[in-house]
């Protein structure tokens, strides 16, 4: 110990203490200050570059998941759409059907009825030809054999008063 | 510790070298070896000038530098100032201005017209010693590395500038490490809100005391963190950041330390107060211990191959002398990282809230 005192050099202290100091200042100014400061912006704008990075990859994720559900909301509004359409087609189908049916229906009835009108007065009227040409007929033949009988004509306007067309 | 591990080791290395010896060149080794204690001893040694390697001169034995002289600057009653030249490693007498200066055992004394040394009954010299602010070996080698580093981290931060922040040329290796001292070492020790006002004397220190130490393995050898002068200064600034930006809770916890039972509290006082002062000064001890031991491990390794003078014994310690270097290198970065993450762990005691 006491050798290290004694061979401690105070000059060598003072200068090393000194060109150290003014080393760190110097040091401090020129070098350490702009290195540290370069190296944490480095540091900063690499992290900042790695998080937008992560955010678009996030953000773009999302845009696919919107545009998924964009596509499969408008699938089933189609499908949707499709389904409307083809209800609705088929109402009117079967309405149009039933509306068919009961028209035909309605002719069918007029027609029923428009027969049965017909058909009475064609049976009026096939009666008074038929009855027309009875008499004819029977005219025809009664004028050749009433001619001399009298009483004959009289039976016949009896019968023929007797037996009157109901109708 | 380590530091008197390394003296031991050292010891028996020698020793049992010296079993080897044959009788015959007993003599001749043993001066070799004082010669490398004496050279090792030297090297661990701040000195005024910047010697690379020396010879013996064959004829007169006298020790021939190559290196280059370093400005002395001496204040005594004035500034004195010189190049190192001139004291030539203490043969020669310096005048400047009207004193006299010896270099002696790697200090300046003031002494005679004559260069006398006297001494006192221990052996110490008793000649005045001025205030040596010279620019030393180690001093030199500190302005060295503190050009080095601004020039390098400077350019970091310019290149930021010119290349989109991102770092270009050697700023690409040193980057992680700075990413990696305000990540593992200042955040987690000092916490998130505070770290910031530290940085700067963290990544200073860190690279300072790493540098310096590679400095060191490298042949220029130089030793300066393994030098008490430069630990001690390094480990106060420490000391006085710590308690210069400390808060309440950190006070509370030195001199009424809550959570104990209040008869305690003024046992604890005294005890956490040496703490404040133990840490630095673990810091400074660690640091210079393990660079000066490596350092002499290293030494005394290599002066066992002149000391072996055989081919088996030589190339192994060549062998473990390139071990030891690797993992002095490892130690090199290791030392720096313990010292820069207990300054941190330091900081993070002072500035920690209440949150008991």
């Amino acid at each position: 110990m006491e050798k290290l005192i004694s061979e401690f050099s105070s000059g060598l202290f003072f200068w090393q203490t000194l060109i150290f100091v003014t080393l760190i200042f110097l040091l401090r100014k020129f070098a350490w200050k702009p290195i540290l400061d370069t190296i944490n912006e480095r540091e900063k704008s690499i992290r900042d570059s790695l998080d937008s990075a992560k955010e678009a990859k996030k953000e773009m994720e999302s845009l696919q998941a919107e545009n998924k559900k964009i596509l499969q909301e408008a699938r089933a509004e189609s499908d949707a759409m499709i389904n409307q359409a083809k209800q609705s087609g088929k109402e009117l189908v079967e309405k149009a059907k039933s509306d068919a049916r009961s028209e035909a229906e309605n002719i069918l009835a007029q027609a029923r009825t428009s027969i049965e009108n017909e058909k009475r007065s064609a049976m009026n009227e096939i009666k008074n030809q038929v009855a027309d040409l009875s008499i004819d007929i029977a005219s025809k033949v009664l004028e050749q054999e009433l001619d001399d009988d009298k009483s004959h004509q009289e039976y016949i306007d009896k019968l023929l008063k007797e037996k009157k067309f109901d109708q | 510790m380590t530091y008197i591990k390394s003296r031991s080791f050292f010891l028996s290395l020698i020793l049992l070298s010296a079993s080897f010896a044959h009788a015959k060149e007993e003599e001749k080794k043993q001066s070799l070896q004082e010669e490398i204690t004496e050279y090792i001893y030297h090297h661990v040694q701040d000195s005024h000038d910047f010697s690379l390697f020396s010879t013996k001169d064959k004829k007169t034995g006298e020790k021939i530098y190559y290196g280059f002289p370093l400005p002395v600057i001496l204040v005594d009653e004035g500034i004195k100032f010189f190049m190192s030249s001139k004291l030539d490693h203490g043969k020669k007498v310096v005048e400047s201005s009207g004193k006299f200066y010896k270099l002696y055992h790697g200090k300046i004394y003031e002494t005679n017209q004559e260069g006398k040394i006297s001494y006192d009954e221990e052996g110490e010299v008793t000649n005045l010693k001025p205030l040596d602010l010279s620019i030393t070996k180690s001093v030199f080698s500190i302005l060295l590395v503190s050009m080095l580093m601004f020039m390098l981290f400077t350019s970091l931060a310019k290149s930021y500038k010119e290349n989109n922040q991102i770092a270009k040329g050697v700023g690409r290796f040193f980057e992680p490490i700075v990413i990696l001292i305000r990540d593992e070492i200042a955040i987690p020790s000092i916490g998130e809100n505070n770290y910031k006002k530290y940085m700067s004397f963290l990544l200073t220190l860190f690279f300072f005391i790493w540098f310096l130490n590679l400095l060191g393995l490298s042949p220029l050898g130089v030793n300066v963190t393994g030098n008490i002068a430069v630990t001690f200064g390094l480990a106060l600034i420490t000391f006085l950041i710590t308690n210069l930006t400390a808060n309440k809770t950190y006070w509370k916890h030195i001199f009424w330390m809550p959570g104990v039972p209040v008869w305690l509290k003024p046992l604890l006082a005294p005890i956490e107060l040496l703490g404040v002062f133990i840490k630095p000064f673990s810091l400074m001890i660690r640091l210079y211990a393990n660079i000066l031991a490596g350092h002499i491990v290293l030494y005394s390794l290599i002066g066992l191959i002149f000391i072996f003078k055989n081919l088996v014994g030589s190339s192994l310690s060549l062998v473990l002398v390139f071990f030891i270097s690797i993992i002095e290198v490892l130690v090199a970065l290791l030392q720096a990282y313990i010292f820069t993450l207990l300054s941190a762990l330091y900081f993070g005691f002072a500035v920690q809230e209440d949150d008991h």
